[in-house]
């Protein structure tokens, strides 16, 4: 597909299990015993990322997110799927695909012992640019992420956030076609979850294509043009933001009572659908359509029966949220079975 | 294949480039170069003088003990290797190289390289430190040569027999447990004590150590008491056998590090 920069078809990723493709068949693995075949960490993940695009990978812990990263960039072998990114396949000609890429690790990757511009440098060597070049990237870099300062401590006494930026920078030397973002922006204070966005963003104005995993719904919200919601292994929801917050009733409304025994009657006196009561927390919640319309219609409800509000609030879904209505609609009650099947069907492919 | 192609052309700058990296780390952490260095010099004292050894030694002990210390050094070398390389994979940074257009084995050359040069500057460093308390080396410049050809071909042993053993233990917690098996081995030879003085299987065991090869091999070309002639080719074959097991176990064990 000329307009696609990573295609993935039927990718399966197992620790346990028969690792690479060697001819002895599933049994000599070591691996084989303790884990009883292992769990799939990639379970026939399909995904099309058009070129230029941003797209974002949802999933909550385990999900499948960091091994689909590594297999896309070459550190890791799938046990079976078709696998390309920048039209190469991540199997057969992982060094082209080398060539084209850029990692940002879901942790650094960098010498703790060298400096940011030490560090910059030898990566820039590695991609052969050659003495001078390298240096002069290594100085646009820093310079672009703001680290010209701290170019000469070692990363060990960096901040996290330094820490990170710098590990983006090492992911942009060559200013890859195709940018693997792993979690981003875990870990990092506000300011620096802007910066790491504000950068995401310049870079697909120049024409890159990013894959970026997350697991919060705003980041996927802010960056991606498409998401696809991962659980399992599997990808079991895709589309644009849009489509996924129809799909799972858009923004919420969150309202504190001061009294949580007035829950029951404010829950059957307010203008909403679908509430939920917490009542340790005394709250309400509910799905809304029309932000304002709700708010306005909560406040005046409120107002006028005189039950007091501790606090009121507008909200995006949380991935809890999405993921619990998302698997909700999904009938998963042949999991068991379907897992087994999947195994057959591994061993037929690697036979075949 | 283009991939291989594109490698190779890269092999030699790419592994001069890790050298320099390794190189670099030096020049970061200037105290941790000279601890290493001091280290050994430290043990050749410690043994030469506050426990005045040398059981079953005939003749000066410190000719016994400076090639002795040389190849206990040597064999603890493969501590500091598997260290270093079980922080690179601890810390990741091993993930961006295999993630990079470049000759991926350039990342255990680079490793070789620097190890295998400061093992030529701790040889120096005890070598002049043995000098100056009144060690000489006897049997000529080129038997001194080889000696130290002997030494470092038994350290480049080590150094992928701990390639080979940091990619598998994978974490530095790991290291620890090696530790404990690399010391009895290096005390168990014929580095500080002779093994006549030692009881029968312990000293069979001794001087099954392919280490006390080296070491009598060393002894031998340096003219120094203990030395028995006929160790030199036990001293290059053990090493070599070492290394046809480990160097290309340690490479596989790399290549899959993306099972
Ligand atoms: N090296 C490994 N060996 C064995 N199992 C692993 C390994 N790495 C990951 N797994 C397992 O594979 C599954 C997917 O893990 P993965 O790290 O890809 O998830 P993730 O979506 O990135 O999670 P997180 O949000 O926590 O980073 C999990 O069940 C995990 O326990
Ligand atoms: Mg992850």
């Amino acid at each position: 597909m000329a307009d696609a920069a990573i295609t993935v078809e039927g990718a399966r990723k197992n620790y346990g299990g028969r690792g690479g493709k060697s001819g002895t068949s599933g049994k000599g693995g070591k691996g084989d015993k303790g884990s009883k075949g292992g769990k799939q960490a990639l379970d026939g993940l399909d995904l099309t990322v058009a070129r230029g695009t941003v797209h974002g990978m949802l999933g909550p812990n385990g999900a499948g997110k960091t091994t689909l990263v590594r297999v896309l960039s070459t550190l890791l072998r799938p046990d079976a799927g078709r696998i390309e990114v920048a039209g190469h396949d991540v199997v057969r000609e992982p060094y082209a695909v080398r060539l084209r890429i850029g990692l940002l690790g879901q942790h650094a990757a960098l010498d703790e012992e060298l400096g940011g511009r030490q560090n910059l440098e030898l990566f820039g060597r590695l991609y052969h640019l050659g003495a001078r070049r390298a240096r002069a990237r290594a100085d646009e870099l820093l310079e672009r992420f703001d680290l010209t300062d701290t170019g000469r401590r070692p990363v060990r006494a960096y901040s996290g956030g330094m820490r990170r930026r710098l590990d983006l920078a090492a992911s942009l030397i060559t200013e890859p076609e195709v940018l693997f973002l792993d979690e981003p922006t875990t870990g990092l204070d506000p300011r620096g979850r802007a910066e790491v966005w504000a950068s995401v963003r310049s870079l697909v104005g120049g024409g890159t294509t990013v894959l970026l995993t997350t697991q919060y719904l705003e980041e996927a919200d802010q960056l991606a043009d498409r998401i696809s919601v991962v659980d399992a292994g599997r990808v079991i929801a895709e589309g644009t933001a849009g489509d996924l917050k129809a799909r799972i009733g858009g923004d919420r409304i969150d309202v504190v009572l001061r009294d949580a025994g007035q829950l029951a009657a404010a829950g059957a006196l307010l203008p909403l659908n679908g509430v939920s009561v917490d009542t340790d927390r005394r709250l309400l919640s509910a799905p809304v359509t029309d932000r304002m319309t709700a708010l306005a219609g909560v406040v005046r409800a409120l107002e006028e029966s005189g039950i007091e509000a501790e606090d009121i609030a507008l909200r995006r879904p949380t991935l809890d949220e999405v993921f619990l209505h998302l698997t909700e609609r999904d009938d998963r009650d042949d999991r068991g079975d379907r897992d087994d099947r999947d195994d057959r069907d591994d061993r037929t492919e690697e036979a075949a | 294949m283009s991939m291989s192609m594109a490698t190779n052309t890269h092999a030699l700058t790419d592994s001069w480039t890790m050298t320099r990296r390794e190189l670099a780390r030096w020049g970061r952490q200037p105290v941790q170069v000279v601890v290493n260095l001091v280290f050994p010099v430290m043990l050749l004292l410690m043994f030469g003088y506050l426990m005045g050894g040398g059981r079953g030694v005939s003749g000066e002990y410190r000719d016994y003990l400076v090639p002795g210390m040389l190849a206990l050094t040597m064999a603890f070398g493969l501590e500091g290797t598997m260290i270093a390389v079980t922080q690179d994979l601890d810390k990741g940074v091993i993930d961006r190289f295999r993630s990079m257009p470049m000759a991926s084995g350039a990342v255990l050359v680079g490793r070789a390289a620097a190890d295998m040069l400061q093992s030529v500057l701790v040889v120096a460093v005890l070598v002049g430190v043995g000098s100056a308390l009144g060690w000489r080396a006897h049997g000529g410049f080129p038997a001194f040569l080889g000696a130290v050809g002997l030494l470092l071909l038994f350290r480049f042993a080590m150094l992928w027999i701990g390639i080979h053993l940091a990619l598998v233990a994978g974490k530095p917690e790991m290291v620890q447990a090696v530790q404990i098996l690399v010391w009895p081995v290096g005390f168990l030879s014929n580095a500080l004590a002779a093994p006549e003085s030692m009881p029968g299987w312990l000293g069979t065991l001794v001087e099954w150590n392919p280490m006390s090869h080296t070491a009598t091999a060393v002894r031998d070309l340096f003219g120094s008491p203990g030395a028995e002639p006929g160790h030199v080719w036990a001293a290059v074959l053990w090493p070599v056998a070492l290394l046809a097991v480990f160097f290309p176990l340690a490479v596989r064990r790399f290549a899959k590090l993306s099972r």
